[in-house]
C-alpha cells in the first residue's frame, strides 16, 4: 500500500527543525525558504500548521502541468517534478488546493516534496511526532480514531457520563 | 591546529558567497544613518566563534571605558551563534550585549525563539548599532540589505502589536522581530528584548539600550542558505544529537512541563526564596506546582531546531485584562510572581507573565524588585508616602499588577522600582540595601543558594551580576559519584552539595562551557546543565566540523571559553569592578535557612571558605589574588593586545 505523510497540526510544536532537516538532505544547506515543508503559524493564537504535498491520488498538479513535468515515482508513490523539464509556470503551485508545490525564491521554480526516495527526513526529525510516514489505509484509520475521540469527548460532556 | 579548508577536507569547499561562515557583520550608525558591512574573518571564529563570543570581543573593542550605558556611545550588539539554524540543540540563540545600564558592567542577554536563525538567512551574524536615532526607527533587515525605517507609530505599542504591525507593513508573516516594549521605550533599567509571543532577553536592560537609542525594532527576513561542509554527515549526526538529547530524563520532564518541573524539585528540598528572602520554602505550594500548566495549556512549543519544546502555549479565559493567548511561564515566573511575593495562586504566574511579556520588563528583576518593597513595607523602612498608597501586603496581587504597570511607565513608585537595585537603594536609602538579593546591581533568581556553596560562588562571579545563567551546575544536586564528576572538570569535586570542597573548579567548567554554548547559540538545558548525559565539548568539537570544517578541540574550545569569560571580566575590571564585587548579599553570611529538608535546613554561607573558593576559582582562571588575569594567561589567551581592533 502506498505510503503517505500524515500530518497532525495539533501535535506540532513549531521548532521547524523539518524545514532545517528537509533543506540539508535535498539541498545540502540550510534554508527554510527551500525546504518542500513549511510549517505556517498563526503566532498570536499558537497554532502551527505544518504544510506538504499530500501526494494526491489524482494530482491537479500534473493534470495542469503544460510540460509534463510531474509525475508518479512508481517506486516511492510519490508526485515529483522534474526540474529539468519544469519551465516554471507555476500553475501546479495555483491550482493545488493545499499550496503543496512552493516556490523557490532563487529561481522561480515550484519546488515539492518527494518522500526522500521513500524514507522521509522530516519525520524522523519530528520529535512530536507531527508528521508520520504511514500507509494510506492507516493513516485513515488513525484520523478517524482521533474525530472518534474528540466527538466522545463533546458527547461525554453532553450527556455528563465519566 | 590543523585547518581543513584549504587542503584535505573531504567536504565540500565553502567558497560560495552562502558559505555558512560568510555572514557578515554589520555596523548601523543611527545618528548618522551610516551602514557598513564587512566579512567576519575566519581567525576570529577561531578566536571567539559567534555569539557571545564575538559580541564580547566587539564589547570590550567598540565601548569606551565609562561611557553612559543609556547614551549615544553605547554599542548595541546583536549576536547570532557560530552553528544557528541547525536541526539540533535548540540552535536558536540570540544574544545581545552592550554595557548595562541595571549595573554598569557587562551587558548580555540571550534569548530563543527564531530570530537569530532568521537574521543568518537574511545574511547577517553579527550587527553593532551606535549612535542615537532623533525618532523613533526600526531596522529592516533583509537578503543583505539593511535599511532604517521610521517607527513613530509603533512607537508606544506593546511587544506583540509591534511585530504584527512590521509584518503587516511588509505582507510577510514570516518576518521575525527583536523588539522592545513600552519599558523600554521609558529607559526602565530592567526592560528586556523579546521575539514572539515570550522569548526574551531579559537580563541586564538591553531593552533600556534600545529604548535610548530610539531603535523599537529589528525585523528580519532572508531566504540566503546556510552551505555547510558535511551536509550528509551533520544531518545524521544532528539526528544522532536529538535522539541522545531526548533519551535523558531532563528532557523528558522538560518537554511535558518545561522549566516549571524545576519547581518541585527545588521547593520541596527548600532552595526557593520565599517573601524576598524570608523562607526558603513554601509550605502551602500546591497550586504553584508544575501540573497545574495542564489545565490551561493547549500544547507546547519549540525554539528553531530544538527537540525538547519546553515552552506551553496556553489561554487564559477570564483575568482582570480579559481573555488572552501567552506563552509560558518558566520556572523565573514560579518565583517572581509567585512564591518571592507570596502569591499562591497559578493563575497570578499567567497573568503576571503574560504583562511582563507585553511590556517588555525582565521577570526576574521585576518580581525581584517588588518582592524588595514588599519586604521593605512589612519593616516599615518604607510607608503609603512612598508607595503613593499602595498597600505592598504580601501575596497582594492586585499590587503585583499595579506595580508591574507602574514600573513599565514609570508611574509614582514604580518610577523608583524602575532604577533597579543600585538607582532604588539610593533613593530608598541605604537601610534598604541589606534587604536587597542583588549582586553587581542586578536580582537574584527566586533560588537561594545557602545550602549550596557552588551555587553561591556562581552568581558571585558572574560577569553580568547575580544570575544561574552563567554558570550553574544544576547537576551538582544529584550527588553524583565523584569520579564522573572528575572526569566532567578535570579535578577533585566533593558529591556532596552542601560542601565546599572543589566547587570552584565546578564554577569555572561551567562558565567556560557556557560561553562557548552561547556562542555557538545553542540551548543550556540540552548541555551538561540541568541533564547531566547532554551533550558537551565532544559533540561540540564534531558539530563544529561538521557544519563548517573548522577543526577545533574539546582543548581548543574550553580555551576559547576561557578568552570569552575572561574578556568579560577585563570589561569589568576597566569599569571599575575587582574582587570586592564578586560577593554575596550579606544576607547569605549572616541569616540561616529557616526551613526546608534536614539537608537545606540552617545553613548560610561560611564567609572563610566562600574566601577560600574565590581564591581557587581565580587561581583557575588564571587570574591573580585581586581577580585580575595575569600577564602570563593574557598572554596565552592571546588577549594582551586587547583592544586589538580586528573587526
Amino acid at each position: 500500500m502506498q505510503k503517505i505523510l500524515l500530518i497532525d497540526p495539533e501535535k506540532c510544536t513549531g521548532c521547524r527543525s523539518c524545514e532545517s532537516a528537509c533543506s540539508l538532505f535535498h539541498e545540502k544547506s540550510i534554508n527554510p525558504a527551500l525546504a518542500h515543508i513549511h510549517v505556517v503559524k498563526m503566532e498570536t493564537s499558537g497554532l502551527y500548521i505544518p504544510i506538504v504535498c499530500l501526494q494526491c491520488e489524482r494530482p491537479i498538479c500534473e493534470d495542469v502541468c503544460p510540460v509534463k513535468a510531474i509525475k508518479r515515482d512508481q517506486k516511492t508513490g510519490a508526485v515529483v517534478i522534474d526540474t529539468d523539464v519544469c519551465v516554471g509556470c507555476r500553475l501546479c503551485a495555483i491550482y493545488c488546493p493545499f499550496a503543496g508545490p512552493r516556490i523557490n525564491p532563487k529561481n522561480g521554480k515550484p519546488l515539492k516534496c518527494d518522500l526522500c526516495n521513500g524514507d522521509p527526513t522530516c519525520v524522523k526529525f519530528c520529535e512530536p511526532k507531527a508528521i508520520q510516514y504511514v500507509d494510506a489505509t492507516q493513516a485513515n484509520m488513525i484520523k478517524r480514531k482521533n474525530a472518534a475521540v474528540r466527538f466522545s469527548e463533546l458527547v461525554k460532556n453532553l450527556l455528563g457520563t465519566l | 591546529m590543523a585547518d581543513t579548508e584549504s587542503s584535505h577536507d573531504p567536504g565540500r569547499s565553502l567558497r560560495g558567497i552562502e558559505n555558512m561562515l560568510k555572514r557578515k557583520i554589520a555596523y548601523i550608525d543611527l545618528t548618522s544613518g551610516k551602514i557598513t558591512a564587512k566579512e567576519i574573518p575566519r581567525e576570529m571564529r577561531k578566536l571567539y566563534l559567534g555569539g557571545r563570543g564575538i559580541n564580547t570581543y566587539l564589547r570590550y573593542n567598540l565601548i569606551k571605558p565609562k561611557i553612559d550605558p543609556l547614551g549615544p556611545e553605547n554599542v548595541l550588539l546583536v549576536g547570532a551563534g557560530l552553528l544557528g539554524g541547525l536541526p539540533s540543540l535548540g540552535s536558536s540563540r540570540c544574544d545581545i550585549a552592550a554595557k548595562s545600564p541595571l549595573t554598569g558592567a557587562v551587558g548580555s542577554t540571550n534569548m530563543g525563539g527564531f530570530f537569530a536563525a532568521e537574521m543568518r538567512f537574511a545574511g547577517f551574524d553579527h550587527l553593532a548599532i551606535m549612535g542615537k536615532s532623533e525618532k523613533p526607527v526600526y531596522l529592516w533587515i533583509h537578503n543583505g540589505q539593511i535599511e532604517i525605517r521610521d517607527a513613530s507609530h509603533i512607537w508606544g505599542k506593546d511587544t506583540v502589536e509591534t511585530q504584527e504591525i512590521i509584518r503587516k507593513e511588509h505582507g510577510d508573516d514570516e518576518i521575525k522581530c527583536l523588539v522592545i516594549g513600552v519599558a523600554g521605550e521609558k529607559l526602565v533599567k530592567f526592560a528586556n528584548v523579546m521575539t514572539g509571543i515570550k522569548n526574551s532577553g531579559g537580563r541586564t536592560g538591553m531593552g533600556a539600550v534600545m529604548g535610548s537609542k530610539k531603535l523599537k525594532a529589528i525585523a528580519v527576513r532572508g531566504t540566503d542558505s546556510l552551505e555547510v561542509a558535511h551536509p550528509e554527515e551533520l544531518l545524521e549526526y544532528c539526528r544522532q544529537l536529538n535522539e541522545k538529547v531526548l533519551s535523558t530524563k531532563w528532557a523528558q520532564a522538560e518537554k511535558r512541563w518545561g522549566t516549571l518541573i524545576i519547581f518541585n524539585n527545588t521547593n520541596t528540598t527548600g532552595l526557593i526564596r520565599v517573601k524576598n528572602f524570608q523562607l526558603n520554602k513554601l509550605e502551602d505550594s500546591e497550586d504553584l506546582e508544575a501540573e497545574n500548566i495542564e489545565r490551561y495549556s493547549i500544547g507546547v512549543a519549540g525554539c528553531f531546531g530544538c527537540s525538547v519544546h519546553c515552552r506551553h502555549r496556553y489561554v487564559l479565559k477570564e483575568s482582570p485584562f480579559g481573555p488572552f493567548y501567552d506563552e509560558g511561564p518558566e520556572y523565573t515566573t514560579q518565583g517572581a510572581f509567585g512564591t518571592m511575593v507570596y502569591c499562591k495562586r497559578f493563575e497570578t504566574l499567567l497573568i503576571a507573565n503574560h504583562l511582563v511579556d507585553r511590556y517588555g520588563l525582565d521577570t526576574l528583576e521585576t518580581g525581584g524588585m517588588i518582592a524588595w518593597a514588599m519586604e521593605l513595607y512589612e519593616k516599615g523602612i518604607i510607608d503609603d508616602k512612598i508607595t503613593g498608597g499602595l498597600k505592598l501586603e504580601w501575596g497582594n496581587e492586585q499590587v503585583v499588577y499595579e506595580l508591574i504597570r507602574q514600573i513599565a511607565y514609570r508611574e509614582g513608585f514604580g518610577d523608583i522600582l524602575a532604577e533597579g537595585p543600585l538607582g532604588a537603594i539610593a533613593k530608598i536609602g541605604p537601610e534598604s540595601g541589606y534587604y536587597c538579593i542583588h549582586v553587581k546591581g542586578m536580582s537574584n533568581l527566586q533560588s537561594d543558594e545557602r545550602p549550596t556553596p557552588s551555587f553561591a560562588l556562581g552568581i558571585a562571579t558572574s560577569t553580568r551580576g547575580a544570575d544561574h545563567l552563567r554558570s550553574r551546575p544544576a547537576y551538582d544536586l544529584y550527588g553524583l559519584p565523584e569520579e564522573v564528576l572528575e572526569e566532567l572538570v578535570g579535578g577533585p569535586v566533593s558529591s556532596d552539595y552542601t560542601s565546599y570542597d572543589g566547587k570552584s573548579r565546578l564554577i569555572w567548567h561551567q562558565e567556560l562551557l557556557y560561553s562557548v554554548v552561547d556562542s555557538l547559540g545553542l540551548c543550556k538545558f540540552q548541555t551538561v546543565f540541568l541533564g547531566f548525559n547532554m551533550p558537551k565539548w565532544e559533540e561540540y568539537s564534531k558539530l563544529i566540523y561538521l557544519a563548517t570544517g573548522i577543526k577545533l578541540s574539546k582543548a581548543d574550545l574550553m580555551q576559547i571559553g576561557e578568552r570569552i569569560y575572561t574578556l568579560e571580566r577585563m570589561f569589568n575590571l576597566r569599569e571599575g569592578f575587582s574582587r570586592k564585587d564578586d560577593i554575596l548579599p550579606e544576607r547569605y553570611f549572616k541569616e540561616p535557612t529557616p526551613i526546608g529538608l534536614a539537608i537545606a535546613r540552617g545553613k548560610k554561607i561560611d564567609r572563610e571558605k566562600f574566601e577560600q573558593m574565590l581564591d581557587e576559582y581565580y587561581a583557575l582562571h588564571g587570574w591573580d589574588k585581586n581577580g585580575l588575569p595575569t600577564e602570563e594567561t593574557l598572554k596565552k589567551l592571546g588577549l594582551d593586545k586587547e583592544p586589538s581592533h580586528m573587526l
